[in-house]
């Protein structure tokens, strides 16, 4: 097993989910590489997470799980402690393109539906989850198409499935914007317009306190004939999703996003149409990959995953770390949340000051991603977030690490042995000599560190932590 | 359009959870505020007469001083069309200055960047507070948010004095020197400079400052005692925010409502005084705003969400008076429930912009707007 073979499976690991401990992929060594691939995308047999009406036995936010603190630190909780992190990235992925926000629905269970429902369908047909998406009740109400009317359409949905969900702008024309819109006509909500006037009039829970449901209504759907897309017909949304699943521009559009969250940092989405791909020749086999497998975005990613494009070293620590992957990975890592404590909430405000509030999106661009996550300001959280959190000595992830340096040349280390050795157990190979250099002086105003008869809390074990401390404060520990 | 220096600055005070505007500027003469509001108004006889009409809710002393000194002006009624009664949705609108869309830049942030278009001071906007508002992100600028100025930058949990000072060396070294080794790095390696610089000359800037004003323990006082400080170090900063809450008094509200004016009152009072005593009087104005007003009927013990509200100009430079109309509390003339706005908040934005701080307004605002004259010439 050389550490080539580690290298590339712990890449593996921090894309298809937040990142492993050493122990983890010490785990998934033996079994080769696509086999590993295979077992992280396809998931466990059963996905473990402790199930809603326990959760919300813990405290009254997350019995409501209405407000955003709560049902982000609902979903927080869900990414740090899955056994299945491949499913949670992928609902993060979705929605980070399919961006609904509490802003305007006021409603967060609705969001965590919506969530639900890319854990469900994101890793399958893409026809299947743009029809669930048309559904959702919490995008009906986000881009209006609950004013959607037959004879009175409203563009709003129409035209965000092709621009920002699907094709991208120069795909499509303004006709096809109304045409699209048309056969969506119908598509609302039950109780459409008990809400709207509760909207109007009030307050608190302007759209009540009950979860919503879609409802079709014929009466209320243009029937007429379409053109959409050269195509001509009496169409309606599932027509209009075929014909949009089988476009050459929505194979492009889905594999770059892919490529964005999965490889390497893509410039921002609104970009696209004038800039070329980082790697033209991947989103061609990433393309292939959807049409071979009917629009089958599973089968997409473990072409991905198994591609030279993703294993290249070129590929690795080519993303910056969004703020949901830093607050995710850093407690994955220091393994102190089990339970869905008042902690999730503070997880759920350190993905807001670092500008990604989950389930709220500034609009429905979604995140302005890449080097846009990092300013003055949210470069202050970042640090101080993850210096914080993993130079703790106390929380599991840190004493596993104690125990196994204390393994390493009979328990006493060099300062750059300990800088070193630290660096490889937190994953972060790809520090520079100079950030090793600085960071092995820093070390040496401590000497040797003694672990032989280490007690939870002594010098030595305080040593460790202030080395880990600026590690995650390092601009490597940024990238993932 | 300008007809105010450079060193114009704008210290804005977000009143969070849509401030009571019956209970705040009271209408003691008029009926149909005592109807409506069987349980939460103020008394005739408590409130701080501004005019043989209305008065300013008693806690408000200060406010109340500063008013009669002619450095405040009051907007009655402002708002914007169609209001949206959620509170995320209404702040998004006061901060983007887009009523009909989700809006992806703050106002305050585009301001900062046409301050500022180099990024060469990364103080020029701060805000008091943790997270950035939307008011003030945009793209290409960046905000220092300050939750505590004296323990403001990086690991501020680390209490070994001399631990830190290595740690900050160390991130010093790690992010500074030689050029990073692609576009990613340098990028990281300029903000970390950045960020150390601006630590250093915000926590610098407590050392420096003295002031015989004692601000009271309450945290918007706090806060504005932090802006005075900065402000006092003369660090090129123009935009300052905070923001006090929740006044969303759905319950229990004449206590709760009294509390905030109180503290928020008795803190602009001590700020104003500050500001005077250090010398920066002439070149500050505070602006307080809320999302919305509240209802006009209560609900036994609070009021809820409503539309059209009150704001405050408040400074040496601003014309003290009544500006705006305030909104009829007939029946017939009510929204839903609810005051009429008469005059919307991007006007009061733009004069703001170009009468105070000297930017053309309708890009900052998208579009034009009727201006006030609530700013000296």
């Amino acid at each position: 097993m050389g550490s080539q073979n580690v290298e590339l499976m712990a890449h593996m690991m921090r894309r298809v989910g937040f990142g492993a401990h050493q122990d983890e992929i010490d785990a998934m060594l033996p079994k080769g590489y696509e086999a590993a691939v295979d077992e992280l995308v396809s998931g466990p047999d059963v996905v473990e997470y402790l199930p809603d009406d326990v959760v919300m036995r813990f405290h009254v936010d997350m019995n409501e799980l209405r407000f955003t603190t709560s049902s982000a630190g609902y979903w927080l909780y869900r990414m740090i402690t899955t056994n299945y992190p491949m499913q949670e990235k992928i609902a993060l992925f979705w929605h980070g393109i399919f961006a609904t926000a509490y802003s305007k629905l006021n409603q967060a269970r609705s969001l965590l539906n919506q969530i639900d429902m890319f854990r469900n369908f994101g890793m399958g047909n893409l026809r299947d989850l743009l029809l669930e998406l048309s559904k959702d009740p919490a995008m009906i109400l986000w881009l209006d198409n609950n004013a959607n009317h037959k004879g009175a359409i409203n563009e709003n949905y129409g035209r965000e499935l092709l621009e920002l969900f699907t094709m991208g702008v120069g795909n499509y024309t303004e006709e096809d914007v109304k045409e699209c819109s048309r056969a969506f006509t119908g598509w609302t909500l039950g109780n459409a317009e008990y809400m709207a006037t509760r909207a109007a009039k009030d307050s608190l829970w302007p759209y009540g306190r009950i979860a919503w449901h879609f409802e079709y209504r014929g009466y209320d759907h243009d029937d007429g004939e379409k053109t959409f897309l050269g195509e001509t017909g009496k169409f309606n949304g599932e027509d209009i999703i075929d014909i949009i699943c089988k476009q050459p521009a929505t194979a492009k559009f889905i594999s770059r996003h892919l490529y964005d969250f999965f490889v390497a940092d893509e410039p921002p989405v609104p970009q696209w149409p004038y800039t070329p791909p980082r790697d033209p020749e991947a989103i061609e086999v990433l393309s292939k990959a959807y049409f071979d497998s009917g629009y089958n975005i599973g089968a997409m990613l473990r072409t991905l995953f198994n591609s030279d494009f993703f294993k290249n070293e070129s590929a690795r620590f080519a993303r910056i770390k969004s703020p949901i992957e830093m607050v995710v990975g850093a407690h994955r890592f220091s393994g102190n949340i089990t339970q869905p404590t008042f902690d999730i909430g503070d997880a759920a405000e350190q993905c807001l000051f670092m500008n990604q509030g989950p389930m709220q999106p500034p609009s429905v661009e979604g995140w302005h991603e890449g080097m846009e996550w990092i300013d003055s300001g949210t470069l202050v959280e970042r640090v101080n977030f993850a210096s914080k959190e993993l130079s703790d000595i106390h929380h599991p992830g840190a004493r596993s690490i104690i125990e196994r340096l204390a393994t390493i040349n009979g328990g006493i280390l060099s300062p750059s042995s300990l800088v070193n050795n630290c660096l490889e157990l937190l994953g972060t190979v790809n520090a520079t000599d100079d950030t090793k250099a600085t960071l092995t002086t820093f070390a040496e105003q401590f000497g040797d560190v003694d672990l032989r008869n280490h007690k939870p809390g002594d010098d030595s074990e305080k040593t460790v932590g202030n080395i880990m401390r600026l590690i995650a404060s390092t601009k490597e520990y940024q990238l993932c | 359009m300008s007809t105010n220096g450079k060193d114009a600055s704008l210290v804005v005070v977000q009143l969070a959870g849509g401030n009571d505007y019956l209970n705040t500027i009271v209408p003691y003469e008029n009926g149909h505020y005592y109807d409506n509001r069987k349980n939460v108004n103020i008394d005739q006889s408590d409130v701080l007469k501004l005019n043989d009409e209305v008065g300013l809710h008693p806690t408000m002393t200060a406010i109340k001083s500063l008013w009669d000194q002619g450095k405040v002006a009051i907007i009655n009624g402002i708002g914007y069309p169609n209001p949206n009664r959620s509170h995320f949705r209404s702040m998004d609108i006061w901060h983007t200055a887009e009523p009909d869309k989700i809006g992806t830049e703050g106002w305050l942030g585009r301001v900062l960047r046409q301050m500022d278009p180099q990024k060469e001071n990364v103080l020029t906007g701060v805000n008091f507070g943790r997270g950035l508002p939307r008011a003030l992100g945009c793209k290409d600028v960046s905000v220092a948010s300050v939750g505590d100025l004296a323990s403001y930058g990086l690991f501020p949990d680390l209490e070994d004095e001399a631990l830190r000072k290595y740690a900050l060396d160390a991130f010093s070294k790690m992010y500074g020197g030689a050029e990073g080794r692609d576009a990613v790095s340098s990028m990281l390696g300029e903000t970390g400079a950045s960020v150390l610089k601006g630590a250093d000359l915000l926590r610098s800037s407590v050392g420096k400052y003295s002031s015989d004003i004692e601000y009271a323990s309450s945290s918007i006082a706090q806060s504005l005692k932090s802006a005075a400080q900065v402000m006092s170090a003369d660090l090129g900063t123009r935009i300052y925010y905070t923001q006090q809450g929740s006044y969303d008094t759905h319950a229990g509200q004449l206590d709760v409502h009294a509390n905030l004016w109180s503290d928020l009152s008795a803190a602009v009072g001590d700020f104003m005084d500050d500001v005077d005593s250090q010398g920066y009087a002439d070149d500050t104005v505070m602006f307080l705003f809320t999302e919305f007003g509240r209802r006009i009927k209560d609900n036994g013990s609070g009021t809820d969400h409503g539309s059209g509200g009150a704001a405050f100009i408040i400074g040496n430079k601003v014309k003290g008076g009544m500006y705006g109309e305030y909104p009829s509390l007939k029946e017939e003339d009510q929204l839903e429930g609810d005051l009429f706005f008469n005059n919307d908040f991007r006007g009061t934005y733009s004069t703001l912009l170009e009468q105070w701080l000297g930017y053309e307004a309708a890009p900052i605002v998208n579009g034009n707007f009727e201006q006030f004259n609530f700013i000296k010439n």
